[in-house]
This record gives C-alpha cells, sequence and structure tokens, in this order.
C-alpha cells in the first residue's frame, strides 16, 4: 500500500520491521547505513522511512537532518527506532526532524497500528 | 527453555546469532584494545557501546530477554564510559570481558536450545550493576509491557492545541492527531483561523491553525498525553480535567517515560579476578564450539576460481569430443587426442586443487583466540604478558586447524605458567617485567612451521635430566642426547613444575600435544635457552600449500621464489659489485654488503652465467641473512601451488618444491635458507682450495 525504506545496520531486526511491513501489504526498501538510505531516498519517494539510531558512520540522528534537506522529504514521515527512553534523546531525535519514535523490541501490530496512523 | 516467536522471528533468528557473535568477538577485540592502552580511545569505546547496545535490542526484539537484560547492564556501565562519568579500569574491563562470556554462552545456549544457569546470570548482572552504579542518569531498561488499565469512569477534558508553525516541517500531520483524539471519545472540535493569512501569503508547509475543544470518555489523561508524545515541544497543548460540579482542576503532569531506578550499593564492588573455573571453561566451550565446524565461510574470489576451471573443463570436454567422428583415427587425430588428454589432465589437476584450496583458512582463525585467552590468563597468574602474532595468513588445510587448536592452548598455558616469569622475578634478572610471547606461523621447505615462543626462563636442561633419573625414565648414570631428551620432556606425566596450578596441571598435556601433531603427520620441536626463553615449533606436512611466489627467469628456466622471502630487487649497478678473490662478489646496496650468488652456478643450469652487467638481483633474506640472487628477468608474481618434490622425487637442498604452471610446465620453487647453505658450503669448499 505504502512505499516504506527502513534503516538499521543489523540485518536480523531490520528484516524483521521489513517483512512485518511487507506482511502487510507495504513495498518496503531496506537500507543498512545513513549514506546508503540518503541515496536511496534520491532515487526513489517514499511515504515514509522508519531508521535506527544506533549506526556506525552516519548514526540516525545525521540521517534524519540530512534528509530533511532534500526538497521531496521536507514533510513525509521519518520514525526512529530505538531502544532509548530517554526524554533527552528525544527531544533530540525531533530536532533533527524525525516525526517521532518506535520503541524496540516492538510488537508487530503495534508497529503496524502506528504505520497505519501515520500514514492516513 | 521455550521461546514464543513468530513464524517471521523464527526465520531470523538464525541471522541475529550470526549477527552477534560477530558483535561479541568485535566487543572483545575492543575491550582488550582499551585494556592495553594507556588512553581510552573514544571511537573504540563508542564502537564497544554500540555493539552492547545493539545486542540489547536484538535480543529484545527477539523475545529473548535474559539476554537483553545483560546486554543491557554492560551498556550501561559503557554509557558510563562514554559518558567520562566512569573510566575503563582493568578491573571493570575484565568484568565486562566476563559478559562477553556470558552473551557468548547463553545465545549459544539459546541456539543449541539448552539451558543455561539463571543464578550465574544474576550474578553478574548484581556485579555490572554495581560497578556502574556511580554513573549518571543512564539509558532506561528494556521496555515492560504495559499493564492492562483497570476499569474507567467517563471523564471530561478540555484542550488546547495550537501547533507551532513548523510542526508539519517533523512530518507530523495535525488533523491525524485529531483523528487519534477523536479514538478516544466523543471530540468536540473548533478551530482556530486567527493566524492564517491570505493565500498569497500562505506557505504551504506552515502550519497556521489551532484547535480547542472537549474530549468526553473513559479516558485517562496519560492517553490523551500519548496522542501528543510527538509534538510536545513543537506545540502548546493545555488538557485540563472538567468535573461533574463545573471547576476545573488543572491537569498533573504524569511522566510517560519508564525508567528502572537504580540502586547505589554502598559496599564497594568487588570486581572479582575470574574465577579459575571460569576462565578456562568459557574458553574450553568456545573450543567444542569451534571444533565442529559444520560449514565455512569461503572467499567469493575462491568460488570464482573454482568456476573458471569448470568452465576450462568444459572447453577441453567439447575439443574432445570433437576428435570423436566417422573415419579411422590418422596420426593427426591422434596427436590432438593426445594434445586433448594432457589438457584434460591439467583441468582436473587444477580443480582439484582449487577445491582443496576452499578447505584451507588462514591460521588466524585459530590466532584469534589467543588474544583473550593471554589476557584472562595473564591476569591470573599475576604476570605481564604482551602477545605477538605473525604469519596469520598462513593458509592450512580446515581439519588441520580444527586439531592444532588445542595443542596450542596448552603450548601458550604452559609458556605462561612454566615459562613466563613473575614480574618481580624478571626485574630481579634484568628482565624487562612485561614477558612477551609470541605466536608465529610461516612455511618452510614444504612443511608449514607453528611457534610458540617465549622469552622466560626456559627450560633447565639439568634439571629434567634430575627429575627423569628420579622418576626412573633414566637411569643413575646416563646422560641423553638432544633426541632422548626431547622425547623425555614428552613422556606422560613428565613435569619439573613443583606445584600443580589450575592452568595447565601437572604437564599430563604436552604428550597429548605431540600425540595430535604427529596424527597429522608433523612433529614437535623444542629449543630452549635457560634464562632466556623457549621456543617450541609444530611442523606439520602440507597437504596443499599455495604461497605468493615471484617467477623469475634464470637461463631458458622459470623458477619460483617465495614472495614472503624477498627483500627488494634492484638493477644491478657494476660499479657497486666487490670482487674477491676465490670468494663471492659483494654487493654495496646503500650501506649494507650482500653476498651475491649467480643462481646459475648454484642451480647448476649448464653452460649460462648471468653476467653481472645484465643482471637483476633479487635480495632474500635466509635465516635472517640477506643474500643476493642474480636473475636473468623478473616474471610475472602469481599464486602457485607448491608440490613436494619429496614425495615425487627426493630431498633436494635449495628446493622447497615445485609447481606447475599455467602453460602446463614445470617450474621448481627456491627454498631461499636451502640456498644460503649451498652457497656457504661451496664458499668453503673454495676458501680450502685456495689456502
Amino acid at each position: 500500500m505504502a512505499k516504506i525504506m527502513t534503516v538499521d545496520d543489523s540485518v536480523s531486526l531490520r528484516k524483521l520491521v521489513a517483512q512485518t511491513l511487507a506482511g502487510a501489504g507495504h513495498d518496503v526498501a531496506e537500507a543498512a547505513n545513513g549514506a546508503d538510505a540518503l541515496s536511496t531516498a534520491k532515487q526513489k519517494t517514499f511515504d515514509l522511512i522508519i531508521s535506527d539510531l544506533n549506526m556506525p558512520g552516519m548514526d540516525g540522528l545525521s540521517f534524519v537532518r540530512q534528509l530533511r534537506q532534500l526538497a521531496a522529504y521536507r514533510t513525509v514521515p521519518v520514525l526512529i527506532l530505538t531502544t532509548e527512553m530517554d526524554p533527552a534523546k528525544k527531544k533530540e531525535a525531533k530536532e533533527a526532524g524525525a516525526t517521532g519514535w518506535l520503541v524496540k523490541p516492538f510488537d508487530p501490530s503495534q508497529l503496524l497500528a502506528t504505520i497505519r496512523k501515520v500514514l492516513d | 527453555m521455550t521461546l514464543q516467536l513468530t513464524d517471521l522471528q523464527r526465520q531470523l533468528l538464525g541471522t541475529f546469532f550470526e549477527e552477534s557473535f560477530e558483535g561479541l568477538e568485535q566487543l572483545e577485540t575492543g575491550l582488550l584494545a582499551l585494556e592495553r592502552s594507556s588512553k581510552a580511545d573514544p571511537e573504540t569505546i563508542n564502537d564497544v557501546f554500540r555493539v552492547a547496545h545493539s545486542i540489547k535490542g536484538g535480543a529484545g526484539s527477539f523475545g529473548l530477554a535474559a539476554i537483553s537484560r545483560l546486554a543491557h547492564e554492560m551498556e550501561t556501565l559503557l554509557d558510563g564510559f562514554r559518558a567520562g562519568a566512569l573510566s575503563p579500569t582493568p578491573d571493570a574491563l575484565s568484568l565486562l570481558l566476563e559478559g562477553v562470556d556470558g552473551l557468548r554462552g547463553m545465545l549459544e545456549a539459546t541456539r543449541d536450545e539448552r539451558g543455561y544457569s539463571e543464578e550465574s546470570l544474576g550474578r553478574l548482572c548484581e556485579r555490572l550493576k554495581a560497578a556502574s552504579a556511580r554513573s549518571a542518569p543512564h539509558p532506561a531498561a528494556p521496555a515492560e509491557p504495559q499493564s492492562p488499565p483497570a476499569a474507567r469512569s467517563e471523564r471530561t477534558f478540555a484542550f488546547r492545541f495550537e501547533p507551532h508553525s513548523h510542526l508539519l516541517e517533523s512530518g507530523n500531520e495535525p488533523v491525524r492527531l485529531l483523528r487519534e483524539l477523536a479514538r478516544l471519545g466523543a471530540l468536540k472540535l473548533e478551530v482556530d483561523r486567527s493566524r492564517l493569512p491570505g493565500l498569497r501569503a500562505l506557505e504551504p508547509n506552515l502550519c497556521y491553525l489551532g484547535w480547542h475543544g472537549t474530549l468526553r470518555g473513559a479516558v485517562t489523561l496519560a492517553e490523551i498525553k500519548e496522542v501528543f508524545a510527538w509534538v510536545e515541544g513543537d506545540a502548546d497543548l493545555e488538557v485540563t480535567e472538567v468535573v461533574a460540579d463545573g471547576a476545573v482542576t488543572p491537569a498533573a503532569r504524569q511522566p510517560t517515560t519508564n525508567e528502572e531506578p537504580v540502586a547505589p550499593k554502598t559496599e564497594a564492588a568487588p570486581a572479582a579476578t575470574p574465577g579459575a573455573a571460569n576462565a578456562p571453561a568459557a574458553t574450553a566451550a568456545r573450543g567444542d564450539a569451534e571444533a565442529g565446524l559444520g560449514s565455512i565461510r569461503v572467499a567469493v574470489d575462491k568460488i570464482d576460481l573454482l568456476m573458471n576451471m569448470v568452465g576450462e573443463l568444459v572447453i577441453t570436454q567439447s575439443m574432445l569430443g570433437e576428435l570423436e567422428g566417422d573415419g579411422p583415427l590418422d596420426a593427426h587425430r591422434v596427436e590432438r587426442l593426445r594434445e586433448g588428454l594432457g589438457l584434460l589432465a591439467r583441468n582436473t589437476r587444477s580443480l582439484q586443487e582449487s577445491v582443496m584450496r576452499l578447505r584451507s583458512m588462514p591460521i588466524g582463525i585459530v590466532f584469534n583466540r589467543f588474544p583473550r585467552l593471554v589476557h584472562d590468563l595473564g591476569r591470573q597468574l599475576g604476570k605481564e604478558v604482551e602477545l605477538k602474532i605473525a604469519g596469520q595468513n598462513t593458509e592450512l588445510d580446515k581439519t588441520v586447524l580444527e586439531k592444532l587448536g588445542d595443542p596450542l592452548v596448552h603450548l601458550v598455558r604452559n609458556s605462561l605458567d612454566h615459562g613466563i616469569e613473575a614480574p618481580e622475578l624478571r626485574r630481579a634478572a634484568g628482565k624487562p617485567e612485561l614477558g612477551t610471547l609470541e605466536l608465529r606461523a610461516y612455511h618452510r621447505g614444504g612443511d608449514i612451521v607453528v611457534e610458540v615462543v617465549d622469552d622466560g626462563k626456559g627450560i633447565d636442561r639439568t634439571r629434567v635430566i634430575a627429575r627423569a633419573r628420579e622418576m626412573g625414565i633414566l637411569g643413575p648414570d646416563e646422560e641423553p642426547g638432544e633426541d632422548a631428551l626431547r622425547d623425555i620432556l614428552f613422556a606422560p606425566g613428565f613435569s619439573t613444575a613443583k606445584e600443580v596450578t589450575n592452568v595447565s596441571g601437572r604437564g599430563v598435556g604436552m604428550d597429548v600435544v605431540r600425540r595430535n601433531v604427529k596424527s597429522l603427520g608433523g612433529d614437535v620441536f623444542v629449543d630452549t635457552t635457560p634464562g632466556r626463553g623457549t621456543r617450541i615449533s609444530l611442523r606439520l606436512p602440507l597437504t596443499l600449500a599455495i604461497i605468493d611466489g615471484q617467477l623469475i627467469r634464470v637461463g631458458v628456466h622459470a623458477y619460483v621464489v617465495p614472495l614472503l622471502s624477498i627483500v627488494e630487487s634492484v638493477q644491478v649497478e657494476p660499479r657497486r659489485v666487490t670482487r674477491f678473490q676465490g670468494q663471492r662478489d659483494i654487493y654495496r646496496l646503500r650501506d649494507e654488503l650482500i653476498p651475491m650468488m649467480d643462481l646459475c652456478e648454484v642451480l647448476g643450469v649448464s653452460g649460462q652465467r648471468v653476467s653481472v652487467d645484465e643482471a637483476l638481483m633479487v635480495v632474500v633474506e635466509a635465516d635472517g641473512e640477506h643474500v643476493g640472487l642474480l636473475v636473468h628477468e623478473l616474471l610475472a608474481q602469481q599464486q602457485v601451488v607448491v608440490k613436494s618434490l619429496e614425495s615425487n622425487y627426493g630431498r633436494v637442498e635449495g628446493l622447497a618444491g615445485a609447481t606447475i604452471l599455467g602453460d602446463g610446465s614445470v617450474s621448481f620453487i627456491l627454498d631461499v635458507a636451502g640456498i644460503g647453505r649451498l652457497m656457504r658450503r661451496s664458499h668453503a669448499r673454495e676458501g680450502v682450495r685456495a689456502a
């Protein structure tokens, strides 16, 4: 239904998210790091992007900041997937331009419900 | 321990285990690096933190709560390092290394569907918690599931929601939020258009609207706040409860985060030295896991090579197929047939070699476990040891590799326990307090040699003899020769150690080591100097050796010089050559004097000499000395498969083996050390003659 990109350096987690979303009928693309995600985002348009925070090289926040500079992604929802519940971290994420967050470990139905709400 | 997993989780669990084991290796290397260096490198700390964080999140996502919990405790401590609130002391790092073992053990147990001790896990977590007790705000524990809401009554809330103008640029959408709100109960909304500019001034990415209204339903304040959780800070939000009698109670702020309280421990955290039982058990467990390597990782280029070989085989086959036909086999066809068969033989051989090559792996895989082992043992024994590793790219057949692991572990333990002395003793002997242990692997003349070298106190010959006499292995007047002495050292139960330690026991392992190596077709050699150190060499015959070689031409023949032996190659400048009557020529290379050798002469290539005017000199290292080999031409550099001369012909001094080049011709591989010896011997002869 929607075009979603998921970004995470951990293959198992990335696939967990991707396949959960694909199972619900979404069209999912994957990226293993911030740099790849940026170049994919430039080539295709996505309705939603889900990114981990904790990645080598370009971390999640840098990725979001750079993504927001692209005209096509000014207002596209970007969710960060994280175990961090720290308010300071959340604030940082918002300041970087993130729309909201999803907590790890995630419940698949909750993930899908949140996605549905964001994409409506 | 049963896991409730979805099908998807189950499918991806294998990947998760793989990733986690890789991560743990990185974590371990990082921790050891932090321990070695005097300054805590922030990048290493970050990398190490990231791995712990990853494993915590991953384990949680796959329902592995206990693993996630241990990873969380480690992450907390590492975060303390990151924030500078705690320093990576050797004790703290050792504790973290225990954590690594714990995680590894738990992951393996889960993967193999075994249980593990909840109790020791709990204790480890407690110690980690204690060690991080002093840190500042730390990452929250893995999220706990929310408890179901208690029965509730209908309430009414009044709210005002005014997004800041840039709210849309975070990807949030007020309409969506209001829709969510509407799902919680009966919503009455009024929009505030006061900030809305004229159409021309309107910017599509900015938000100009605000809303206020009421929500009635069986909702809590927390649930309403939850709807707006993502836009906190990007909007003005006021929610107040409207009580039945009309009074308005200002909403109390409720925390929406879940933080686990930290109980600071008052007693000092005894970051205990790893118990003797733990370290060997951990490494033993790992040894078992590695021993039965059911699958191997193969570099893609090896597979490509294999594909090429198969391709050539197909070509040869079709060529032979073409020769089929009517008519008698004339001489021409027979000739082609012979050619084809020769080609077939070569292709098959290449294919065989390529497949065998798949089974060979760098010895670094075995050497890799030693930094950790040496670190743990060193701490346990109170000895300071630096581990040096060389030749980790030397490739061995997989089965040989697997059998080599345990013997090496035993030898290393011996070196650390009985070889390298305690720091005070070393100081008293005028040695640096930091002992050195070297693990080396290299090819020598068709064998592979793996050495364990220490600069400890060596093996005292007199003590060995005395002990042997005590044990009745030697008669009271028997003076053993070198070989006999070696046999004694490897005799079952032989040990000059005065006490049994937990670490290496009473030397019971040495005979097992020798037996293992012999079963691989090799042997063990001991070279020791009392007071200076010991070198134990394992010599193993190669089933398949592949070396990087430099092809050279001498006359019409091509030879291979092992690349590892080559120091450099130079064009000979005659003015730098000094001739000595009756002795070798010497070359002055910068400030070094290098004896020159005419390979034609050494190898007996008849009728040719390499004249100094047109020669190239390949400077090689032979037994620690430099020798210059004169050749006609430098050809390609390539990998060559070493074929044993000994098994096919006989041992020839100066030659390490032979190889078959791509065009089918045979090329000898030079044994540089052997050539050096030949040269010295002919010197001596000529010297005698001249005299």
